[in-house]
C-alpha cells in the first residue's frame, strides 16, 4: 500500500532539511543524521527529555513541545532545549510542614508571579500551570498535586517564565507533601505490616518454597481468582 | 485519524460491541498455551538464537543481538590507562540511575557509606519514568504474600528462584510505605484505602498506581530525594568498564564523558549494577517500549568480570504496543487499558484470546492472529495488529473512567487525533522486557566479590516470564537490599591493589575464539538511529572512530 512519500521542508538551527512526512521532530533530526545525546530520552512522552521549541517560516509565534511527540510540519525552525539552569531548594522532608507557609519558605519568589500565563501557554503537556501556581500561593496544596499531576518536568515552564520561577520543582514539593503528609493513610497497610512483622505469612511461604513442582503447579491451577473490575 | 478502510473495520468493532460486553472468552488451557507459545512466541524461533561462545555462560543459548554485545570487544586499552589517577573514590559506585539505582544510592548512604551515582543520561532517564500501570504489593485483606508468591511463580512458569521470590513478597508492603514515606502519591479511594488494580496473571486486585504515570512519580520523588540528600550524581557519564583488584575483587569503574570522550576513574570498594533492560538492541527486529539507553551495558559489564547471567533465551514481548500511528509506533499501550476491560478483538471484530492470560500468551495469541489466520488490520505504513477495544472501559466503569485512570493514553493518541474513548487502538507485540540477566542471591550480590547488581538487569525473580507490576516492585526490593548490603560489604573489604588483567584476558579469550575481529565493540551505550553515512571515510579513520571511542559506526 505504500505511496510515495511527501517531503517536507524543516530548518534544524537554521539548515534547511527536506524529510519525509509523519516523522516525529526526533526522528527527523536522526534522520537528518544528528545521533542524540542530549534531548532523548524514554522516546515516548513521558520524561520530559526533549523539550523542544519551534516556529514557522512565515509565523515567528514561538511554539513548545516534545521532540518524541510532536509531528513535524512544513517550513518548521526547530531547536532542542536540552538543558536549562532552573532552581531547586533542598529539604529534609521528615522536618518540613504541609503547609503554604512552608512551600513560600523554600520557593520564596512565588510571589512574583504575576498570571502572564506564559507558563500554561507553553506547557507540551497542556497542564493548568498558572492556576497551580495560584494555588500553591494560596497554599492549596493538595490542588496543586491534583493539576500538576501529569507533568513529565520537562522544564519549559521554567525557562519561559518572565519572574525565573521553577513551576515543575514548586509542584513536586507539593506533590511530595501532599503524598508525606496530608492524603489519607491505608490502615490495610498497616495493619499487613504489621502482620509481617510477627511472622504471620512465613510458616506458609516456607511450605510453598519447599513443596515440589507438582504440588505448587496444582496450587496455582487450582487458586481462586478475584475479578477484575 | 485512522484512514477509511481501516475505520470500516472499527464499525465492525462497535457492531460486536454490545455482545462481547457479556462475553467472557475462555481461559487458554496449559496445552493450548505450550503449543501457542512454541509456535509463535519469539522466543521460540530457532534462527533468533545461538550459544555464547565465551564466558561464564559458554554454550548457552541467547537471542543473536544479546550474544553479539555479551561476545564484544572492549571500548578501552588497558595499557593506556594510569590506574594511580584515579577521580573519584568512595564506598559505594552506583551504576544507573533509574528506580533501582536511586534506591541503592538512597540505602547506601543511610548505612553509611560515601556514595557516587554515574548514568549514561540524565538522573531519572530510564525505564522506571515509562511504567503506567502500577507496582505489585499483597496488602488487601484478601491477598496475602502466598498468594503473591504463587502468582508471581506461575507467571515465571515455576523456574524463579523461590528465595528471591520470596523476599520480593515479602518487602512488597514495606515498598509502598517507603514510597509513601517520601511523598509518591497512590491512587487512594477517600477512606485512605488504596486503589488497587488486577494485571495479567495477578489472581488479586494489587497494582498500586499513580494514575497511568506510576514509574514517573516513583522516579520524579526519588530522583528529588538523591538531590535533597546531597549524594553525587554524574549525569552522561555511563561506565564503560569495571576495575577489579589483584585480589579478585571489584575496585571501580571507568567511565566516559558521552560528549567529550573524556574518561574518569573511579575507585570504589563495591559496585551496585543497575543498568536497566535491553530493548534498544531490537532483538529479531522487534520495535521497543524501552528508554534510549537501554542497551544491556550491565550485562556486558558484568560478564566480563566473571559474573553469571541467568535465563538469558527469553525476553519479554508486551502484547500492545502501537502498530498506529507509524509516529508511535511499539510505545507501550499499558496493559491497565485491559485491566479495565477493553477486549482484543480481529479485524471483524471478533475476540480470540482471553485478555487477562500473562503476557507471554496474549503476544503470541496477537502474534498468531495476525500471521498465521490473517485477521490482523494492515496499516498504511505496512505494519499490522489487532484492535484494543479502549471505548469499552467507559461502558463498564461509566463515563469518565478513561479520562481519569488514562490520561497519558488519551493524550498520546489525541496527539494524533485518535479519541481512545470512542475509537479502538491498534496494537502489536513489542520488545518490552529482559526477564532473565546477573545472577544474584537475596542481598543482590553476585559470584564476584563486591559486585551488587539490582532491577531489571538482574535475573531469577521473574524466572522465565515477569507478572505486570512485579518489576517495580523488584527494582525497590532489590535496589534497597543491594545498597544495604554494598555499604555493610565496603566496611569490612580490603582493596588490594587495582587492575585491568581482566580486560586483557578477556581480549586474549575473544581473539583465542576468533572472534576479536568479527564482534562489535561494547558496552553498546546508544543505538545508532542517525542516518549518517560513512561510506566515504578511509579506513584508518574508520579504525580511529570505532576503537575506544564513542562513535560506532
Ligand atoms: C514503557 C514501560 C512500561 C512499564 N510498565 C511497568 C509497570 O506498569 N509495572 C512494572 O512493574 N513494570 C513496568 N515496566 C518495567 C519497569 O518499569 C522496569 O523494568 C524497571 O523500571 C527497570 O528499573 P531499573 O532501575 O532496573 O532500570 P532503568 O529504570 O531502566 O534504569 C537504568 C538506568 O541505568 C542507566 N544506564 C544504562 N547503562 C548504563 C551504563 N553503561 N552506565 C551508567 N548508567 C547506565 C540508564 O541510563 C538508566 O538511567 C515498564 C517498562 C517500560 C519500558
Ligand atoms: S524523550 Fe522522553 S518525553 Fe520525549
Amino acid at each position: 500500500m505504500a505511496e510515495q512519500v511527501r517531503m517536507v521542508d524543516i530548518y534544524i538551527m537554521g539548515r534547511h532539511y527536506q524529510v519525509p512526512e509523519g516523522l516525529t521532530i526526533m526522528t527527523a533530526l536522526e534522520y537528518c543524521g544528528y545521533r542524540m545525546i542530549r534531548g532523548c530520552g524514554c522516546r515516548a512522552g513521558f520524561c520530559g527529555a526533549c523539550a523542544t521549541v519551534f516556529n514557522f517560516k512565515n509565523d515567528p509565534q514561538l511554539r513548545y513541545d516534545l521532540a518524541c511527540q510532536k509531528t513535524i510540519e512544513q517550513d518548521m525552525y526547530l531547536v532542542q532545549i536540552p538543558f536549562f539552569p532552573s532552581a531547586k531548594a533542598l529539604y529534609n522532608l521528615e522536618e518540613v510542614e504541609a503547609t503554604g507557609e512552608q512551600v513560600l519558605t523554600l520557593y520564596p519568589d512565588l510571589v512574583k508571579c504575576f498570571g502572564c500565563n506564559t507558563c500554561t501557554k507553553t506547557c507540551p503537556q497542556e497542564l493548568e500551570v498558572m492556576w497551580f501556581m495560584s494555588d500553591a500561593l494560596r497554599g492549596d496544596i493538595r490542588e496543586v498535586a491534583n493539576k500538576s499531576f501529569d507533568c513529565v518536568m520537562c522544564g519549559l515552564c521554567a525557562a519561559r517564565c518572565p519572574q525565573g520561577l521553577v513551576p515543575y520543582n514548586i509542584a513536586l514539593l507539593c506533590r511530595r507533601l501532599y503524598g508525606r503528609y496530608l492524603a489519607p493513610t491505608s490502615k490495610h497497610l498497616e495493619d499487613r505490616l504489621a502482620e509481617i512483622e510477627t511472622g504471620k505469612f512465613d510458616a506458609e511461604l516456607e511450605e510453598l518454597k519447599n513443596m515440589s513442582q507438582d504440588k505448587l503447579r496444582r496450587r496455582y491451577a487450582e487458586r481462586d481468582i478475584e475479578p477484575a473490575y | 485519524m485512522y484512514p477509511t478502510y481501516m475505520k470500516e473495520s472499527i464499525r465492525k468493532v462497535e457492531a460486536t460491541r454490545e455482545r462481547r460486553l457479556k462475553e467472557t472468552f475462555p481461559r487458554i488451557t496449559e496445552e493450548e498455551k505450550t503449543s501457542l507459545l512454541q509456535k509463535f512466541h519469539p522466543d521460540f524461533i530457532k534462527e533468533g538464537m545461538r550459544e555464547l561462545l565465551v564466558g561464564s555462560n559458554k554454550g548457552e543459548r541467547t537471542p543473536n543481538e544479546m550474544a553479539d554485545v555479551l561476545e564484544g570487544n572492549s571500548r578501552i586499552n588497558p595499557d593506556k590507562i594510569d590506574l594511580d589517577k584515579i577521580d573519584y573514590d568512595v564506598d559505594v559506585l552506583v551504576i544507573g540511575g533509574g528506580g533501582a539505582g536511586a534506591s541503592a544510592a538512597l540505602l547506601a548512604q543511610e548505612n553509611g557509606a560515601t556514595v557516587l551515582l554515574t548514568t549514561k543520561l540524565r538522573l531519572g532517564d530510564a525505564n522506571t519514568v515509562g511504567a503506567q500501570a502500577g507496582t505489585q504489593a499483597a496488602d488487601r485483606p484478601n491477598d496475602s504474600l502466598a498468594i503473591h508468591y504463587l502468582d508471581t511463580m506461575g507467571g515465571g512458569r515455576f523456574t524463579n528462584i523461590p528465595e528471591l521470590v520470596e523476599v520480593l513478597v515479602k518487602d512488597a508492603p514495606s515498598v509502598i510505605k517507603w514510597l509513601e514515606t517520601l511523598g509518591v502519591n497512590w491512587d487512594k479511594n477517600p477512606d485512605g484505602s488504596m486503589h488497587e488494580l488486577s494485571g495479567g496473571g495477578a489472581s488479586r486486585l494489587r497494582l498500586h498506581s499513580a494514575r497511568d504515570y506510576t514509574g514517573l512519580e516513583e522516579m520524579r520523588v526519588l530522583r528529588d530525594e538523591v538531590k535533597n540528600r546531597k549524594i553525587d550524581y554524574l549525569e552522561f557519564s555511563p561506565t564503560i568498564e569495571l576495575i577489579m583488584d589483584n585480589k579478585g575483587q571489584i575496585g571501580g569503574a571507568i567511565l566516559v564523558n558521552l560528549e567529550t570522550n573524556e574518561l574518569s576513574l573511579v575507585r570504589a570498594k563495591a559496585v551496585v549494577m543497575a543498568t536497566g533492560g535491553t530493548g534498544r538492541l531490537h532483538i529479531q527486529g522487534f520495535p521497543t517500549t524501552n528508554h534510549y539507553g537501554a542497551t544491556a551495558d550491565g550485562l556486558v559489564l558484568a560478564y566480563r568480570v566473571g559474573a553469571k547471567l541467568i535465563f538469558m533465551d527469553t525476553m519479554q514481548y508486551h502484547p500492545t504496543g502501537a502498530a498506529y500511528p507509524l509516529q508511535i509506533l511499539g510505545q507501550l499501550v499499558t496493559e491497565k487499558v485491559r485491566t479495565l476491560g477493553a477486549q482484543l478483538v480481529n479485524v471483524d471484530g471478533e475476540q480470540f484470546i482471553m485478555p487477562l492470560e500473562p503476557r507471554d500468551v496474549v503476544a503470541s495469541a496477537n502474534i498468531r492472529e495476525c500471521q498465521e489466520r490473517h485477521k490482523g488490520i494492515e496499516t498504511p505504513s505496512g505494519e499490522v495488529g489487532v484492535w484494543l477495544d479502549s471505548p469499552m472501559i467507559d461502558i463498564i466503569g461509566g463515563e469518565g473512567t478513561i479520562a481519569r485512570q488514562l490520561p497519558a493514553m488519551v493524550r498520546q493518541f489525541s496527539r494524533f487525533n485518535i479519541d481512545i474513548i470512542k475509537e479502538p487502538m491498534l496494537v502489536y507485540p513489542t520488545l518490552h522486557y529482559q526477564n532473565g540477566g546477573i545472577k544474584i542471591n537475596t542481598n543482590g550480590a553476585t559470584i564476584v566479590p563486591g559486585l551488587f547488581a539490582a532491577g531489571e538487569c538482574e535475573g531469577g525473580v521473574h524466572g522465565r516470564n515477569r507478572l505486570i507490576g512485579n518489576s517495580t516492585l523488584d527494582i525497590f526490593v532489590f535496589g534497597r537490599r543491594a545498597g544495604r548490603a554494598a555499604a555493610q560489604y565496603a566496611k569490612e573489604v580490603k582493596l588490594g591493589t587495582l587492575t585491568l588483567d581482566h580486560v586483557r584476558q578477556w581480549q586474549a579469550e575473544l581473539k583465542q575464539a576468533g572472534l576479536a575481529e568479527l564482534r562489535p565493540i561494547s558496552p553498546l551505550l546508544l543505538p545508532n538511529y542517525a542516518r549518517q553515512p560513512y561510506d566515504y571515510l578511509p579506513d584508518y579513520t574508520k579504525q580511529i572512530l570505532t576503537v575506544g571511542q564513542i562513535k560506532v559506526a
